[in-house]
């Protein structure tokens, strides 16, 4: 808002009132969203998969995701501070990262880990590029990417088995290498569907169990009810869109059916769905604002892009779980996509630029 | 009822605070002590002033012509005296030339009466149009009669009457169609004889059924088999009073690039300016008087009102009551592309169709943050541009890169800064980008 001086010509005498009135260009009046109400609402649909996780998981999940989400404030304080810059901990961007970088490490890892992760996530990969809605790669999985590279055997290890009684202490002071079991999908990968199914049972009860969560993951890509709860009540905000979310998936269960199985169109695509961080990335990670494209069309390429490499990052990598590596690796795609597909134009003035 | 016409892309619904004024009938406006008439009243040069200090003046006497180029004449809006030529503040260009009259408020306003027009031929309305002093009034000020003479290669069929008001607050034009219904048609009619057509279609947004109903009846009286003038609902969605949007939504066609409505055989006026025209040819009573909404919570007394024009924006809060304690910030215009005056002595002109006065609670004061590439601006843009590039780039300090993005098909409507969740003054942005974008 820019405010003008203007010297005031003369004038006879009038009985209305002199004063100061606010001067801007237009429009006057704006819309009762904000950054911030955006921010704070994802925050809530992300608190149902995090109590839930307390639940599966036990006390500590919690405890991570505080100490996550304090580190990534934090940070973004100290960081904002030193820069001279405005400090804006409160529009709930540094929040959400804190929760999603908790939500996608496993719940049995060192205390030590999200603080790390929160430097990398808000230091180098938010605020060394500008800020928010400067930075090129979604700052939580930079954090999950950076993590794996440094503690390759907490961050593939340190899996809990699901708490049968809701005794949410019973890990707490115990060693983790005493409980620690393997995710489902590393189990498909390295001991094949006979192994997978005598450990989580088959089909349709291991549908349920991954659908409400009960199963080995990280601390919060377990649950798919919770998760599509919360992503359906930020479609119905008109927050999000379908677009990312729907082809994300598709992608995954089209292309697991297709490859995922002993032969051609042998696979299990609900399954694909609801392992690993798939329905967590679709509906919270993938479309996330300043690391997707923004035109429709250019998401719908990205979001099939982001399923693709799951799915080949899943069968054919060294990791049994891709959803990760392929935003990361669609992230710097998004710029292209947009300057490739932009909005058709109403009347697009000839000769003109 | 008939399904409602709107147009494809973008657009937004702000909150309509018609209501403040909607319901209340057009009030007369007592003659203020003074008036300051603008010279450039209109797109085009502005006028020469053809009366001196001290000459007296009678109401409809043309006091300022244009002496070369674009134009229509400017006429004492009451008698008085010219007491100086000078300058009045306003509210874009800062100052600008204008006569101040003092009004003599002993002498009887003048009374007109119907003069027979089916007679004249196209030639002599046009005249009548431009002796009127007529311009579009719905606010981009064009005169009408050049309006009215679209260049002959391109073969008209439609006239279109604009009546969607799609600015939040205004109700000026839905009091008109109300109240005016009758000579808003026959004014439609003056039109349709000037173009050589037969149909003219009249776009009314849905949230104002009693003008739809006033105005449908008028028509269905008033239509003749060489005048047939048709009502059409529309939905209410901003910016459907725009040009090129409002084509769109009654006859489907796409007026493309720069090119004026005439490519696609269409011309539009509002329909105030109907009412204009028909005050000007029928009654042969030149345009010096508008009907305008006052309204915003920092007026004591909101209200549809008959004002001259010259009339100073601190007279009509005056008449009103004065202004509330809430008040802070004065619009001319809508909220939506309204201009923000920080003076009263402001005198309105012939574009004039609302002053709003506005409390805390109505406006957006909030501090704008970086863009987070929601692509809300894009979605909600009506011409298909990318407004957040725009705004990055002038932030940047590349304003001149922006023609990349179309920044000279935006028409400022504003929906893009609306919709922004980070606050960004996206149209303050494209506005700097015009001034330092290569065409």
């Amino acid at each position: 808002m820019i405010a003008i001086s203007q010297q005031e010509p003369e004038a006879p005498e009038v009985a209305a009132p002199r004063g100061i009135w606010k001067v801007s260009v237009s429009p006057h009046v704006k819309s009762d969203e904000s950054v911030a109400k955006i921010m704070w609402t994802v925050v809530a649909c992300l608190v149902p998969p995090l109590i839930l996780s307390v639940f599966i998981f036990g006390i500590q999940t919690l405890i991570i995701t505080a100490i996550s989400v304090a580190s990534c404030v934090g940070v973004e304080y100290v960081t904002q501070k030193s820069l001279g810059r405005k400090v804006t901990i409160g529009d709930g961007s540094a929040v959400i990262t804190g929760i999603l970088i908790a939500f996608i490490i496993p719940p049995g890892v060192n205390y030590l880990l999200p603080v790390l992760g929160a430097v990398m996530a808000i230091y180098i990969g938010k605020h060394l590029l500008g800020g928010i809605g400067y930075n090129i790669f979604n700052p939580a999985l930079l954090a999950r990417a950076f993590l794996m590279a440094t503690f390759p055997v907490a961050m593939t290890s340190a899996w809990l088995p699901p708490l049968q009684d809701l005794a949410i202490f019973s890990y707490l002071g115990t060693s983790i290498d005493a409980v620690a079991t393997a995710t489902p999908l590393a189990v498909l990968k390295t001991q094949g569907m006979a192994a997978f199914t005598q450990q989580f049972g088959a089909a349709p009860n291991v549908y349920t169990n991954f659908f409400l969560g009960w199963r080995p993951g990280c601390i919060g890509e377990t649950s798919g009810l919770f998760i599509l709860l919360g992503g359906c009540y930020l479609l119905y905000r008109r927050y999000i869109t379908w677009h990312i979310p729907v082809t994300v998936l598709g992608a995954i269960a089209l292309l697991s059916w297709i490859f995922g199985g002993s032969g051609y169109f042998a696979g299990d695509p609900l399954l694909a769905v609801l392992s690993g961080g798939a329905l967590l990335g679709a509906f919270f990670m993938a479309n996330d604002y300043v690391t997707c494209p923004t035109g429709r069309k250019a998401q719908l390429i990205y979001g099939l892009g982001v399923g693709a490499l799951t799915v080949l990052i899943r069968l054919k990598g060294g990791y049994p779980e891709g959803i990760c590596y392929a935003i990361l690796l669609m992230n710097p795609v998004s710029s292209v996509l947009d300057n490739w597909l932009k909005p058709e134009r109403f009347a697009p003035v000839q000769g003109g630029a | 009822m008939p399904t409602l016409l709107t147009f494809p892309k973008g657009g937004v619904h702000p909150p309509e605070a018609k209501g403040l004024t909607a319901g209340l009938a057009i009030e007369t406006m007592p003659l203020p002590a003074e008036l300051e008439l603008v010279l450039g009243q209109h797109i085009g040069a502005p006028c020469s002033p053809t009366v001196t200090r001290k000459d007296e003046v009678t109401e409809g006497q043309v006091v300022g012509t244009v002496t070369k180029g674009l134009g229509v004449p400017l006429h004492a809006p009451a008698a008085g005296t010219v007491s100086a030529l000078g300058v009045s503040a306003h509210p874009m260009r800062v100052t600008t030339p204008s006569i101040t009259i003092k009004t003599n408020r002993e002498i009887a306003p003048v009374q007109y009466s119907r003069q027979e027009w089916q007679g004249l031929n196209r030639e002599e309305l046009l005249q009548r149009v431009q002796n009127g002093g007529v311009i579009g009034v719905g606010g981009a000020g064009f005169p009408s009669h050049v309006k009215l003479s679209p260049p002959p290669n391109n073969p008209i069929d439609t006239l279109i009457l604009n009546g969607a008001e799609c600015e939040p607050y205004i109700t000026a034009d839905h009091r008109q169609m109300v109240e005016k219904s009758a000579e808003i048609v026959e004014g439609a009619q003056v039109i349709l004889k000037i173009l050589g057509i037969s149909n003219c279609q009249i776009g009314i947004e849905n949230n104002k059924p009693d003008a739809i109903a006033a105005m449908t009846e008028a028509a269905a009286k008033l239509s003749t088999p060489q005048a047939q003038v048709t009502v059409r609902p529309m939905q209410v969605k901003y910016p459907q009073g725009s040009e090129k949007q409002l084509i769109q939504a009654v006859t489907g066609r796409k007026v493309p690039g720069l090119a004026l409505p005439s490519a696609v055989g269409v011309v539009v006026h509002n329909v105030s300016t109907a009412r204009a025209i028909y005050d000007a040819v029928v009654l042969g009573k030149p345009l010096y008087e508008k009907v305008m909404t006052i309204s915003g919570k920092g007026i004591a007394r909101p209200a549809n009102l008959l004002v001259k024009v010259g009339t100073r924006v601190s007279d009509i809060v005056a008449h009103l009551g004065g202004v509330t304690p809430q008040l802070a910030k004065i619009v001319m215009g809508g909220p939506m592309m309204g201009f923000a005056i920080s003076t009263l002595d402001i005198p309105v002109t012939k574009t004039t169709s609302s002053v709003l006065f506005l409390a805390e609670d109505e406006i957006d004061t909030s501090e704008h943050s970086q863009c987070i590439r929601c692509g809300w601006c894009i979605e909600a843009c009506p011409m298909g541009l990318e407004p957040k590039e725009v705004g990055i780039y002038v932030e940047a300090g590349r304003a001149q890169d922006t023609g990349q993005f179309g920044v000279f098909e935006c028409f400022e409507c504003g929906c893009c800064a609306y919709v922004c969740p980070a606050k960004r003054p996206l149209v303050q942005f494209v506005r700097l980008a015009k001034m330092k974008a290569k065409r």
